[in-house]
């Protein structure tokens, strides 16, 4: 097809923390540097900040760098971190606070702040507009353009208008190809584009398998008596350790009376019938948890993949004529359960490299390998590689013994043990066959601290096009069945954080699988879990997916 | 303090919704007046006079009035409206179409789709598609209202008839006319028009069990919706669905068949005056938001029902 | 002949609102906004008018805060000419809107009026009628048909159990229902352009207007939450339920 061309220097996909930080440094050094640099943002959220969710506890370090009149510029930094607090939940009704003594320095909070990322972005891209970043929301893109040298041109955005069954609708408008000299993919998460670059490019070939957990997460209004802000708390243990899973939850206070829960599941769990979803429900029961969030209200809910693999996940982030950034390569912090900061410098140090070479006459198209001394030389790179071992730690030795290492390495040795562990089994791989699995009885919802499934998607305020080709592919349309059911009981029926994945009985009496994509998140948790790796994430119709205000 | 209430009629008969309207008027003051402008339209004017609560009916029959244009009748009731403290109409698409031309004319505010009377100023009102209701107070001396219909119930009629006055025709505006009207003579109502809705759900299995909730909605001439799972399922097609997504419907009466009850669907059809489920699951969400419950196999139940209503 | 589309900024349809605490207004704070999708239909028929020959210039006008700028701003990306925006804070009711767009058609002098039938947000459905009525023309509301003559507009309108056609005397003013059209995507350039067009911005008290709002809003809350009722044993009981109880059938 003859798309129509728009021609940009730098090309970012993605508007969160890592994609904005480019445009902004990159925008930055071209009037420093009086240099001509035009530069775009694609955002597949209806408007930044749409499909951005996150705990989220914000370390300024980056931004301070970024942006040091941040607190004139009023960036949504509201709450500063009064107390930090860390438990194991050692059953249903029974906590252990872990004396501040013993809590490994990365989870130390102070000088940190809590925010909505969303709201952050929201602030961020108002300043990336101020230096003439063109951001264009609802405009996911669905491809790369990788020519005949192998070299990334750009991408090209969605065709829109495009009905469930293939045929063009009257209102059909064809994608357009984003031509830069240099693309820079910020998806965040398993981007679908970063798989397929990692793919194509063999990016992960020196890198030990990505790891992923699946964060849920709420926002509720607690009464203020109840309310401590500033307050942050982390932890693990119950209820995920009742099935052998690992991950951990938190519980931040903001401003407005208005309280952040959330629960990170691992999604290296073995269990079939764990649902995240549900462990989160009645993670909330939890007397340490629901003093806060008794006689409150619900008002938004929501999820998000997280790259958590750490540093010996990391790929190369350099290719010809691209770099990946933030956590579309992985570059989230685990130990300090922080990932915006570490983003925004990774963007960052993209933006000086891509100038550094488009000052000096590079006409696009390198790989810059620039980028790798830039990011070896940077606090980015020792801050991840001091935390190298706080994944796999607990993967190896689960949460107490691999907890008392990491505290050990991190509070004693500043991270340099000259130990490195390495986790090498792949997440979607870990799944046991439902004979072997005992069925979880999660309890039932009680509407007042835990809800069903749809009840809280409709808080997400999700919603796509219905009349649009389905946006999670799958290969082998029989897999689910012949694979998933039979062998593990349709686990994506219970990780899926939106009841996108259906078993249902046909007109036949056969069971086959019913995809809700409009109910869909952007996740991602599908594309990670599936243990063929059967189903792939692809864009949907730009400003489809969830509306998260304040998430 | 007297009500105008503009009657909502097609010159023979006399619209339910404006029965409602009455006894929302009544609340406010036991001075109700009724408009009825058309043409040869004495038959709605002997019905309104004779609805409980109203105390005189005017009449105007003429040319000018038959086809009821807001361009025609405003002028009309703009004037009458000098000596009322209200004016009144359902929430129809006519009320809809002519009473904000009215406020405009006397310089007031409209109250929309009022579903409770708090006070003589004082209403309650629904917001975002129902999402959220608002109570809200008129500054204004005068007050144009609409009336939605399926919050008030209908006034009743009596054996004694009100006066019913002549009133002069206004003056013609020239500014409009009616070309042609075109009724739907569909066998089946329009979903967000019809009183009686039935709506099936992923419970049917599948696209062929579905014409059993269209046997069920023959029955009783409803008009026939779905939940998203349906649609989803390509069980019915997109126009059926029932919720935040699909269609907002309020009918007297609302079956769910098969549905679970999530929440985007409900939100679709809260507002419906009674609803009745079926469904196999005594746990299913939509029982809490059910006036009648049946835990049960539809596919036993449902054809028990058609028969009982056949017989009947 | 020029045509005014008057749009509105609302809180976007897939948003879920909710009371604020307090109970004095609705959350929206950080919620997505967009264009009130009645006025997006009002704006494709406009442009679709202008690409059919018959129309001369689009101009679109919305008023509000400053952000209404970006609800123009998508209008003209879909293919307007130019925007109007009249900024103020005090919240804007119809009969306030009326006047304001009243004031901007004398400036403008346009042959047709074409805007949503109602917002999403307040559900009011009463501007297009009161400005029509303030300007003393004819009025076609919940259009799903228009066609354009020399002298007159010829326009069908979805009304209770079907739909009627109106010839309409131009100037009019038309409001849009939803199966008028299916609204385009912008495109990308357009978008680009659309940053370039002319957009001239008024304050109330330059067009000489009192928009002191004549609604009070007392109090918002959700709607009442529906009790579960009975359960009834059979098809029998249910009917006797629905006939003697509720009287519904």
């Amino acid at each position: 097809m003859q798309r129509e061309k728009m021609e940009y220097d730098v090309v970012i996909v993605g508007a969160g923390p890592a994609g904005l930080s480019t445009a902004i440094r990159l925008r930055q050094l071209a009037i420093e540097n009086d240099l001509e640099l035009t530069v775009c943002v694609l955002e597949k959220g209806s408007e930044v900040g749409a499909h951005i969710l996150s705990g989220a506890v914000f370390e300024p370090r980056a931004l301070n760098e970024l942006i040091p009149d941040w607190k004139d510029k009023q960036a949504p930094l509201k709450t500063a971190v009064s107390e930090d607090e860390v438990y194991f939940l050692t059953s249903p009704d029974k906590a252990y606070k872990v004396p501040n003594l013993f809590v490994p320095k990365p989870m130390h909070n102070k000088d940190n702040y809590i925010v909505s990322l969303g709201n952050v972005c929201r602030w961020l891209a108002e300043r990336a507009e101020e230096l003439e970043v063109d951001i264009f929301p609802g405009f996911p893109a669905a491809d790369v353009i990788i020519d005949e040298a192998n070299v990334v041109r750009g991408v090209i955005t969605n065709d829109m208008g495009i009905a469930a069954d293939g045929k063009q609708k009257d209102n059909f408008e064809p994608g357009m190809e984003l031509i830069g000299k240099y693309t820079i993919f910020a998806e965040g998460c398993r981007g679908h584009l970063g798989k397929r670059l990692t793919e194509h490019f063999k990016l992960d070939d020196n890198s030990d398998p990505q790891h992923y957990g699946l964060g849920i997460k709420e926002l509720w209004e607690i009464p203020e008596a109840q309310h401590k802000p500033g307050l942050v708390i982390h932890g693990a243990g119950w209820p995920l350790n009742e099935s052998g899973s690992t991950g951990g939850f938190f519980l931040y206070h903001l401003e407005n009376n208005q309280v952040s829960v959330g629960l990170i599941t691992d999604l290296n769990y073995s269990n079939p019938y764990v649902s995240p979803y549900l462990e989160f429900q009645r993670f909330k029961h939890h007397p340490q948890i629901k003093q806060y969030l008794k006689g409150g209200r619900r008002i938004s809910y929501g999820a998000r993949a997280i790259t958590k693999g750490g540093y010996f996940s990391l790929p190369k982030m350099v290719m010809p004529g691209a770099i990946m950034v933030g956590c579309d390569a992985g570059t989230l912090n685990f130990a300090k359960i922080k990932g915006s900061h570490t983003a925004m410098k990774s963007g960052m140090l993209a933006a000086e490299t891509v100038v550094e070479a488009l000052s000096n006459g590079d006409e696009g198209g390198q790989t810059l390998t620039n980028y790798v001394e830039r990011f070896n030389a940077s606090w980015l790179h020792e801050e991840l590689q001091s935390s190298r071992n706080f994944g796999p730690a607990i993967h190896k030795w689960g949460p107490y013994i691999g907890g008392a290492y990491n505290y050990i390495e991190q509070n004693w040795f500043a991270g340099k043990l000259p130990f490195d562990l390495h986790d090498n089994s792949k997440d979607h791989q870990q799944l046991k066959n439902k004979q072997q699995a005992n069925k979880i009885d999660y309890p039932l919802a009680d509407n007042s601290i835990s809800f069903d499934l749809l009840s809280s998607v409709y808080l997400s305020s999700t919603n796509h096009e219905e009349d649009q080709r389905c946006h999670l592919k799958l290969s082998n349309a029989d897999t689910p069945v012949t694979i998933n059911l039979k062998d593990y009981d349709a686990p994506e029926q219970r990780y899926c954080p939106a009841g996108v994945y259906e078993i249902v009985t046909s007109e036949k009496g056969e069971e086959q699988m019913q995809i809700n994509a409009q109910n869909c998140l952007h996740c991602k948790t599908c594309d990670i879990k599936d243990p063929t790796q059967n189903i792939t994430w692809i864009s949907p119709e730009g400003g489809g997916g969830p509306n998260y205000p304040n998430m | 303090m007297s009500v105008l209430v503009i009657a909502d009629h097609n010159n023979s008969v006399l619209n339910v919704a404006t029965l409602s309207t009455i006894t929302a008027a009544g609340q406010l003051s036991g001075d109700v007046d009724v408009l009825v402008a058309g043409k040869n339209c004495q038959a709605v004017a002997d019905s309104a006079a004779k609805i409980s609560g109203v105390k005189r009916v005017l009449i105007c029959d003429s040319d000018i009035c038959e086809a009821q244009l807001a361009e025609n009748i405003a002028p009309l009731v703009h004037q009458l409206a000098e000596k009322y403290s209200y004016v009144l109409s359902a929430a129809t698409t006519t009320g809809k179409n002519l009473l904000p031309r009215i406020a405009a004319l006397l310089d007031v505010a409209q109250i929309s789709d009022i579903i409770s009377i708090e006070s003589e100023d004082t209403f309650k009102r629904p917001f975002y598609a129902g999402n959220v209701i608002a109570t809200v107070q008129s500054t204004d001396s005068k007050k144009v209202i609409t009336v939605r219909a399926t919050a008030f119930s209908a006034a009743v009629s009596t054996d004694t008839a009100a006066p019913i006055e002549a009133i002069a025709a206004p003056v013609e505006s020239a500014l409009s006319k009616l070309v042609s009207e075109e009724l739907t003579k569909s066998e089946r109502p329009e979903l967000t028009a019809a009183d009686i809705v039935i709506s099936g759900g992923r419970g049917l299995g599948n696209k062929e069990n579905f014409k059993i909730i269209e046997a069920l909605a023959d029955c009783l001439g409803a008009a026939i919706g779905a939940s998203r799972a349906a649609v989803d399922a390509g069980f019915v097609p997109n126009d059926f669905q029932v919720g935040q997504t699909g269609k907002i419907v309020a009918p007297k009466l609302y079956i769910a068949v098969g549905i679970s009850g999530a929440i985007q669907h409900l939100a679709g059809m809260k507002d419906s005056q009674v609803i009745v489920a079926i469904n196999k699951d005594a746990d299913a969400p939509i029982f809490q938001a059910t006036d009648y419950g049946i835990v049960g196999d539809l596919f036993k139940i449902v054809p028990e029902l058609i028969e009982a209503l056949n017989n009947a | 002949m020029k045509i005014l589309v008057p749009i509105k900024r609302v809180v976007d349809y897939n948003v879920r609102v909710r009371p604020t605490t307090d109970h004095t207004a609705v959350e929206i704070s950080n919620a997505k906004m967009s264009m009130n999708p009645f006025d997006e239909i009002a704006v494709e028929e406009a442009i679709r008018l202008k690409e059919a020959g018959i129309a001369s210039e689009v101009v679109v006008a919305s008023f509000g805060v400053k952000q209404c700028q970006e609800t123009i701003r998508t209008a003209l990306a879909m293919g307007a000419d130019r925007g109007i925006h009249v900024e103020t804070d005090v919240e804007l009711q119809p009969l306030s809107v009326a006047k304001l767009l009243k004031a901007i058609v004398d400036k403008e002098n346009p042959g047709l009026v074409i805007l949503g039938k109602q917002a999403i947000d307040d559900d009011a459905n009463q501007t297009g009628q009161m400005l029509a009525s303030l300007l003393n023309w004819g009025q076609g509301t919940f259009a799903c048909g228009i066609k354009v003559e020399s002298e007159t507009v010829v326009v069908t309108r979805e009304i209770d159990g079907g739909t009627q056609t109106l010839s309409l005397k131009l100037p009019a003013v038309i409001t849009t229902d939803l199966r008028l059209n299916e609204p385009r995507y912008a495109k990308l350039p357009d978008i680009m352009k659309a940053k370039k067009k002319p957009l001239e911005s008024f304050n109330p008290e330059d067009l000489s207007v009192d928009i002191t709002p004549r609604l009070k809003l007392l109090e918002v809350t959700e709607p009442p939450k529906r009790e579960g009722g009975v359960i009834v044993d059979d098809v029998a009981a249910l009917l006797d339920k629905l006939r003697n109880e509720a009287k519904v059938i």
